[in-house]
């Protein structure tokens, strides 16, 4: 004989799970009690909300699926930000949550919520397991579901009697069939040809990298296509890592915080090659004049990304690797004009990102500094905001899954938790979190947890004592009416010591790289709080609407004299 | 701006219905009629949703749909061609006498069946396109209609009608 809990923990392990982030809660006790020495590792987070973004951080940073287990009611509902995260940026993770017993269902019965009818539209698939006879069969699907095709997360209701209902045999399940589910991997070979033939034919054509490329492990590819061709490339937010920064044909990120090179390229462009891409906003500005005199090659795993935001000329549907070893093979050599790459050359010497060297502390050089240190290794997360734009612009990536961020939904609090759940992915990696003093306060009681099971994440809080972003937009475009955006002065490092983790206040450049130092010498987490300048932006900056050639902040002294 | 009709096979399970009208609410767009039941298949069902769209914004609820796990297919027939039908039942005044036998009389001219008989009023089932039933409600509609319901519009592709293509 064998329970439903006992399945669950079977099929994990089959699975391969050797960590699930949680929280334990009165109807999933019959599975904290087969947890209790089943060969899976718990890490008790202090909030279900950290359990999902830990999940998560995991998943980005090691590729496979991320496991969170959350109780019903209260603790299920604390798991929604975080599932909306993981939809949006399509990382696959697995949400297990307790549910009352079948018989109490939709009675209101206490903790009960309605999570698979919450999760609805921000899970890629979800279940409410109603028979035991059913649950390894979910488990499996869930599984591949969350994994394949454009990955994301998929949530397993339990409810209490599932968990401890008593089966005879319970057959493994190697095959699962889902009709209505076929990722569609290899591109149409037809389109392939089509779009080797508007590359040949191109003569400013720059690439347009996103996150796509970094799930579907596809940077190999690219790096080797853009080797070929020394066709430009740009990336988005969720692609930084996909080719590495100091690659002289890298742009930098475009968009509304992207590098006045990578902007320039899109506008000016006569060849858009989209991968793994979906035409975001943040990444677009005015979308009629995104691009304008680029024909568009947009290869996307969803097909529901084709033509969604924008017109493209020539669509290909399938993994970002797969076709882009297809274009390899089909190209003949170097694509474009040497007079495209010149001036895109000419455009990165006049417009760089640039630190103000006042002798003051400026967040930018607190990254810059980091990056040195850590030669472009390790792996950076963080939370939402100036902090987030800030390590984006200025840190210098090697290779892939190194840059862990909220992209789509924007989640503050998300870069702590998923930190953790980086260096349980890879616990040979320096893991730097870097935050703002708004959003570490989101998820701050984590402390509690990375002092429990010793994980040694290195928090960098810069702290201007603003929700920075906002305040930067109100200063902008609000008249500088700063509306509830200042924070009081928080003693982060004494915060850090009540839970028995070093840490150190910084104020002075001259203290960032000793402090850094410091950081990554101490065994175990370390929180370092950087008191930067207050009313430092994040620029070049697109306005909200504008085109993103339309760019303000960021000029270069010799600006004036070129145009 | 015009309606189209989706013909969408789904797999036979809870919650199936609300995932796939959830695709048209969040963008805020209205469904004209949508009617479900099984079909040829016993694990399945065919929902037969009409919505008014342009079709750029139709193409992408379309693909939408097809993301999810419990959608097998889904076809857009409304430029095909097509046979749909919409079944009515419609309870209207009719007192003996004259206004009962106006009843009758328009229930022949469109093949509806009287299905019950009250003393003062009738049920009446029609059915046919959209159009055939908008027109006998409006004409019954001075009898005085008290109840009505319809059951939205279903719809089939048309069989092929000759082997060679045509």
């Amino acid at each position: 004989m064998t329970n439903g809990a006992q399945i669950l923990v079977r099929t994990l392990l089959s699975e391969g799970v050797g960590t699930i982030f949680g929280y334990p809660g009165g109807v999933v006790l019959p599975l904290y009690d087969e947890l209790y020495d089943a060969p899976i590792r718990h890490i008790l987070v202090r909030h279900e909300q950290a359990a999902i973004h830990a999940a998560d951080g995991y998943a980005r940073a090691s590729g496979k699926v991320g496991v969170c287990l959350a109780t019903s009611g209260p603790g299920a509902c604390n798991l929604v930000s975080g599932l909306a995260t993981a939809y949006m940026d399509s990382v696959p993770v697995v949400a297990l949550t307790g549910q009352v017993p079948t018989a109490l269902l939709g009675n209101d019965a206490f903790q009960e919520s309605d999570i698979t009818g919450i999760t609805l539209p921000i899970t890629k698939h979800n279940y409410l397991v109603q028979d035991v006879s059913e649950l390894q069969r979910v488990i499996k699907e869930a599984f591949y579901i969350a994994g394949t095709g454009r990955k994301g997360p998929v949530l397993i209701d339990l409810p209490k009697d599932i968990l401890t209902t008593e089966v005879t045999s319970d057959e493994p399940i190697t095959e699962i069939n889902l009709r209505g589910y076929r990722p569609c991997y290899e591109g149409h070979k037809r389109q392939i040809d089509r779009a080797a033939d508007l590359i040949a034919a191109s003569r400013r054509p720059v690439i347009y990298a996103g996150g796509g490329v970094i799930s579907s492990d596809a940077s190999e590819q690219l790096c080797e296509f853009v080797e070929k061709t020394q066709i430009p490339v740009t990336a988005t937010l969720m692609g930084l890592g996909a080719i590495p920064s100091k690659n002289p044909l890298f742009l930098g990120m475009l968009g509304m915080h992207g590098t006045r090179t990578a902007n320039y390229a899109i506008t000016e462009s006569d060849l858009l090659i989209a991968i793994g891409v979906r035409f975001d906003d943040r990444v677009t500005g005015k979308i009629s004049e995104f691009a304008p005199k680029a024909k568009i090659i947009h290869i996307d795993i969803d097909p529901a990304e084709i033509g969604k935001n924008k017109l493209v000329d020539l669509p290909i549907v399938g993994d970002a690797g797969s076709v882009l070893s297809g274009l390899i093979e089909k190209v003949t050599g170097v694509i474009g004009e040497e007079g495209w790459r010149n001036q895109i050359q000419e455009w990165k010497t006049r417009y760089p990102l640039t630190i103000p060297d006042d002798g003051k502390l400026h967040p930018q050089f607190v990254i810059k500094t980091l990056s040195t240190i850590l030669n472009g290794g390790g792996i950076i997360v963080t939370e939402v905001g100036q902090n987030q734009m800030w390590a984006a612009q200025h840190y210098e990536f090697t290779r892939p899954r190194q840059w862990i961020s909220s992209g789509g939904l924007g989640t503050m609090g998300y870069g702590f938790p998923a930190g953790m759940g980086a260096h349980v992915a890879c616990p040979n990696e320096p893991v730097f979190v870097i935050a703002g003093d708004g959003s570490f306060q989101m998820n701050i009681q984590e402390l509690g947890t990375v002092a429990q099971y010793h994980i040694p994440v290195k928090i960098a809080i810069i702290n201007n004592q603003y929700l920075g972003m906002v305040r930067q937009w109100q200063e902008l475009f609000y008249e500088k009416r700063y509306s509830y955006t200042e924070l009081p002065d928080v003693d982060f490092v004494g915060i850090a010591k009540a839970y028995g983790i070093p840490g150190m206040r910084v104020t002075e450049p001259a203290g960032v790289r000793p402090a850094l130092e410091e950081a990554l010498a101490t065994e175990g987490p370390y929180l370092i709080d950087f008191r930067v300048e207050r009313e430092e932006n994040v620029f070049p900056m697109v306005p909200a609407g504008c085109a993103i050639c339309e760019m303000i902040g960021e000029r270069h002294p010799h600006d004036e004299e070129g145009s | 701006m015009r309606s189209h009709i989706l013909s969408v096979l789904v797999e036979n399970r809870s919650g199936v219905l609300s995932r796939v009208s959830g695709l048209f609410s969040r963008r805020g767009f209205n469904i004209e009629s949508l009617a479900v039941g099984p079909c040829e298949e016993d694990d399945l069902s065919r929902i037969t949703i009409v919505v008014k769209g342009d079709d750029a914004h139709i193409e992408q609820v379309k693909k939408q749909l097809n993301k999810l796990i419990d959608v097998v297919t889904v076809r857009d027939i409304t430029y095909q061609n097509y046979v749909e039908r919409e079944l009515a039942l419609i309870k209207v005044q009719a007192e003996p006498g004259e206004p009962r036998s106006g009843v009758i009389q328009i229930a022949d001219l469109f093949r509806a069946k009287i299905i019950d008989v009250g003393r003062n009023s009738v049920i009446l089932e029609v059915t046919g396109d959209s159009e055939k039933i908008d027109a006998i409600e409006n004409l019954l509609y001075e009898f005085g209609i008290s109840e009505l319901v319809r059951t939205g519009r279903i719809a089939l592709q048309r069989c092929e009608k000759s082997g060679n293509g045509k």
